[in-house]
């Protein structure tokens, strides 16, 4: 998967959250974003995902620029698989209406076929005897399980994860981490916002660092943690390594 | 523990035994002391029963009028409430003017500038019709704000996770935001209905023969103040009170569901 951003600006009244940002990338399977809170991760994912336009600049996925009117948009986006922090879900469907409400309203399969689909998806991540279960009973991991599935069922070009494991406790976030990695079998390329640095290390292919209104560094894994090149990013690094 | 008048937060619950002695023996005390308060005033029966019709007639009307403003304020209420996220603005700004303007004014006055300021000025001479219009335009606005409410506390997340699985606003409205507020907003409108019917007893005013203007009809006949008006408030009681429990039941399910 390719991501090319030509003089992209995103502000936010007097707040220029990525400022003129140049950057090239290409990966094979996972491309993790890391770097300081309010650095513009989020935004940056907003605006790969097609739920936000730069004020200025271009974005290539794969050589095809991002469009620019609404129904285009929302047509990428629902190619595109998209899971957030938290309140992936909605509250009034079960797990398995969650799962089946794109296939049926957005990508138009009848209810039996999308029921069947959604079911094979949730099986395969150990979701299937809480496929009749509201979010509200539903734990946090097994939430945004749900919602890697539902982001997953529509067979999408590729996924966007905004940090899925960040309102979770260690337990939890292992076994949402285990589900991600699980993605990579499925061949499809994962752009994912962590603070996960181990599983950064060991199952990005790329890691970029956004701080300041830019990318400011993106190697490959190793080279990344290892031999870091700028000191805002050896700095960053020692000080979310330290405990 | 210490046992202290007030109850503490969650209130513990009575037992089923001293629950059922305090009410008889309220019910004792209570018709007891109405008993010895009333009795000689309470003995106009038979004339009273002569008017029986009347008065049913009069409440088949309070019912029929309550739900009939009952549709037609959710309609009012709902068309409001969207008209109030309207991109339009002189649509948006129509719909704020009406809700302010008559969450202002007592119903009193709604109805009788409505009936005789505008309804006579345009021939529009159908009381009873007047009415439930009248009515439901004073209800519509308060059942604008319980839906405007509702749909505001659907939060953004639920906007931006519909927009990233590519629902159109339309389809978002439809499968995401209304079943949400509809379990929201179903206590409230519920109670809301229960203020219908206590409130259309207003229209007697404008000589619609709803439940109070037909026991009103009947004490002035037969000079028998109690006996038109005890019944009255039971009948008013017998409709409202189911609906005020069933309110009740609604918010339960609201609260456990989330
Ligand atoms: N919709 C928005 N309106 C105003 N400010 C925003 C908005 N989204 C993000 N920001 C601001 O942009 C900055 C970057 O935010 P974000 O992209 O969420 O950072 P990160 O995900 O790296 O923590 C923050 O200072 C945030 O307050
Ligand atoms: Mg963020």
């Amino acid at each position: 998967m390719k991501i090319l951003l030509r003089g992209v600006t995103r502000k936010f009244g007097s707040q220029t959250v990525l400022d003129a940002v140049d950057f090239e990338v290409g990966f094979a399977h996972t491309l993790a974003l890391i770097g300081p809170s309010g650095g513009g991760k989020s935004t940056l994912l907003r605006l790969l995902a097609g739920l936000d336009s730069p004020d200025a600049g271009e974005i290539l996925v794969n050589g095809e620029p991002l469009p620019q009117d609404e129904e285009s948009l929302r047509r990428h986006r629902s190619r595109t698989g998209i899971v957030f922090q938290a309140y992936n879900l909605f509250p009034h469907l079960s797990a398995l209406g969650n799962v089946m409400l794109p296939l049926t309203a957005v990508h138009g399969l009848d209810a039996s076929t999308a029921r069947d689909r959604a079911m094979d998806v949730l099986k395969r991540f150990h979701l299937a005897e809480h496929t009749a279960k509201q979010p509200g009973q539903l734990s946090g991991g097994q939430r945004q399980r749900v919602a890697i599935a539902r982001a997953l069922a529509v067979d999408p070009a590729f996924l966007l994860l905004d940090e899925p494991t960040s309102a979770l406790d260690p337990e939890m976030t292992a076994e949402v981490l285990d589900v991600i990695a699980e993605l990579r079998e499925s061949g499809k390329p994962i752009i994912l916002v962590t603070h996960e640095m181990g599983f950064a290390r060991r199952s990005a292919d790329r890691v970029a660092f956004i701080a300041q209104g830019g990318v400011l560094e993106c190697a490959s894994a190793e080279e990344f943690f290892d031999n870091p090149s700028k000191p805002v990013l050896k700095q960053f690094l020692e000080r979310i390594l330290k405990y | 523990m210490k046992a202290g008048f007030f109850l503490d937060r969650p209130a513990s619950p009575a037992r089923p035994a001293a629950k059922i002695l305090t009410v008889c023996i309220l019910l004792l005390v209570y018709s007891g002391l109405c008993w010895m308060a009333f009795s000689h005033s309470l003995k106009n029966w038979e004339q009273v029963w002569n008017y029986r019709v009347t008065f049913l007639n009069g409440w088949a009307a309070t019912i029929g009028i309550s739900a009939a403003a009952l549709l037609l304020s959710t309609a009012i209420g709902a068309l409001t409430a969207l008209a109030r996220r309207s991109a339009f603005l002189p649509l948006r700004y129509t719909a704020v003017a009406y809700v302010e303007t008559v969450r202002g004014l007592p119903l009193v006055v709604l109805v009788l500038f409505g009936f005789y300021g505008i309804a006579n000025a345009i021939g529009w001479n159908d009381r009873v019709s007047v009415g439930i219009v009248l009515l439901s335009l004073f209800s519509g606005a308060y059942i604008a704000e319980i839906i405007r409410g509702g749909i505001e506390s659907v939060g953004r997340s639920q906007w931006d996770s519909a927009r990233a699985i590519g629902l159109t606003t339309t389809q978002t409205y439809r499968f995401v935001i209304f079943p949400q507020v509809l379990r929201q907003i179903l206590p409230p409108v519920a109670g809301q209905f229960s203020s219908l019917i206590k409130d259309s007893s207003l229209l007697y005013i404008i000589g619609i023969p709803e439940l109070t203007f037909a026991a009103n009809q009947i004490n002035s006949a037969t000079y028998s103040t109690f006996e038109s008006f005890v019944p009255l408030g039971i009948c008013y009681l017998v409709l409202t009170l189911p609906v005020s429990l069933w309110t009740k039941y609604l918010e339960s399910q609201v609260r456990y569901e989330t």
